[in-house]
């Protein structure tokens, strides 16, 4: 089972961030709960987290990083997508810094990456990045971090919801 | 939260505002951007004005802005009106019915950036058959006013979603890779009513513009 975490206080941010999501992983078994309403069975009954993006004003879950601390110690495969990449960074000690970036870019993944390799364009909507701990490996970003692996962890701040599907479909898979 | 609804008249803004509502948000007004360009990427055009009936039925004051349509002038006409929602009625946020444009969402969603609102858009990446059956789900009376792509001729325009539409819809993204919502332009359609209006709106006459492939309708409201 996939648990799908929503992390937008604003409740019509759903549809757009968390639905094309469980859209795209609708023919497996999905569980998909509030950040707020996260329970450690739900964690203990999953396969996979994915940690779903927000809108550029909807950063409520800066201030609730501690709700994520179960992280640390999570062996499942993680995806954090935006705000779920931002989540990621900030738990393993990372600091956010400014820097907004709204429609497609093109990125260069320096090898595979959840099946994205070379020049990809991928669609950016965020006000932040995130460092990481030196041992993440960095697939993707000149001067910040735009696509993240690390044991069980990956994290990317672009949005793959939007025109890159497929590397959704390959973390359900992995 | 107040919002704005960046309103055409037709399916997509109008069942975007449905969602807001349903959700609990407040309606505080309908923008809508009159663009004299024909191929505005970013406003739909065709029976703009019928805005002005929709707001009444709707009860929900309207922001109804001329632009000439170049481009960049579409934006800082767009961004005037925003800050003129702002001004007359505290809005905090802007919904959309933008689906998978990137082009539009991009440019409102830096609008929004820049004068602090918050930006919606609920049906962002959705299936296009679902958002025409949730149509007829929740009740929507929808026409068809204008077309623009091949093999859609004058007979598509007074079209309405339907089930049959539905089907039609289906065959032609098959074939001929139509976009079965129309986003990119293949065709545009308006609002007769919807759960948002205090009643329907009647249709008493047309008048139909165009040839081949290109084609708007001029509805008359009774």
């Amino acid at each position: 089972m996939i648990l799908v975490i929503d992390v937008c206080a604003e409740r019509l941010h759903f549809y757009e961030f968390v639905k094309p999501v469980l859209d795209i992983v609708k023919d497996e078994e999905v569980l998909c709960t509030y950040y707020l309403d996260l329970n450690l069975d739900d964690l203990a009954r999953c396969d996979k987290v994915i940690i779903c993006g927000t809108s550029l004003k909807d950063d409520g879950f800066v201030e609730d990083i501690d709700k994520f601390s179960w992280l640390k110690d999570f062996e499942k495969p993680v995806l954090g997508i935006c705000a779920g990449f931002q989540i990621l960074g900030l738990v393993f000690g990372g600091k956010l810094g400014k820097k907004k970036e709204v429609g497609f870019f093109k990125e260069e993944f320096v090898s595979d990456f959840l099946g994205l390799e070379g020049e990809v364009e991928v669609y950016h909507l965020h006000n932040n990045y995130v460092d990481f701990p030196k041992e993440w490996r960095i697939f993707a970003g000149e001067y910040f971090a735009q696509a993240v692996n690390w044991k069980n962890f990956y994290g990317v701040l672009f949005h793959p919801e939007v025109r890159n599907r497929d590397l959704i479909l390959r973390f359900a898979l992995l | 939260m107040k919002l704005a609804v960046l309103f055409s008249g037709g399916k997509d803004s109008t069942l975007a505002a449905f969602i807001a509502k349903k959700e609990g948000y407040d309606l505080g007004c309908l923008v809508s951007i009159s663009s004299k360009n024909k191929e505005s990427f970013m406003f739909h055009v065709p029976s703009i004005d019928k805005v002005v009936r929709q707001a009444e039925v709707m009860g929900i004051p309207l922001i109804l802005k001329e632009s000439s349509g170049k481009k960049e002038a579409e934006l800082k006409d767009l961004k005037i009106a925003l800050v003129d929602a702002i001004d007359r009625f505290g809005i905090e946020g802007v919904v959309t019915g933008a689906i998978g444009s990137v082009y539009q969402a991009t440019r409102v969603q830096k609008i929004c950036g820049e004068l602090g609102l918050e930006c919606f858009n609920p049906l962002w990446q959705k299936d296009q058959i679902e958002l025409l059956r949730d149509l007829i789900k929740e009740k929507f009376s929808v026409i068809i006013v204008g077309v623009a792509a091949y093999p859609l001729g004058q007979d598509f325009l007074g079209k309405k979603i339907d089930a049959g539409f539905i089907e039609e819809m289906v065959r032609l993204r098959n074939e001929f890779d139509i976009n079965p919502a129309g986003e990119g332009g293949e065709f545009e359609s308006f609002v007769l009513d919807c759960p948002l209006f205090s009643r329907g709106l009647d249709v008493i006459g047309f008048e139909d513009f165009g040839e081949k492939n290109s084609w708007r309708r001029e509805i008359e409201l009774k």
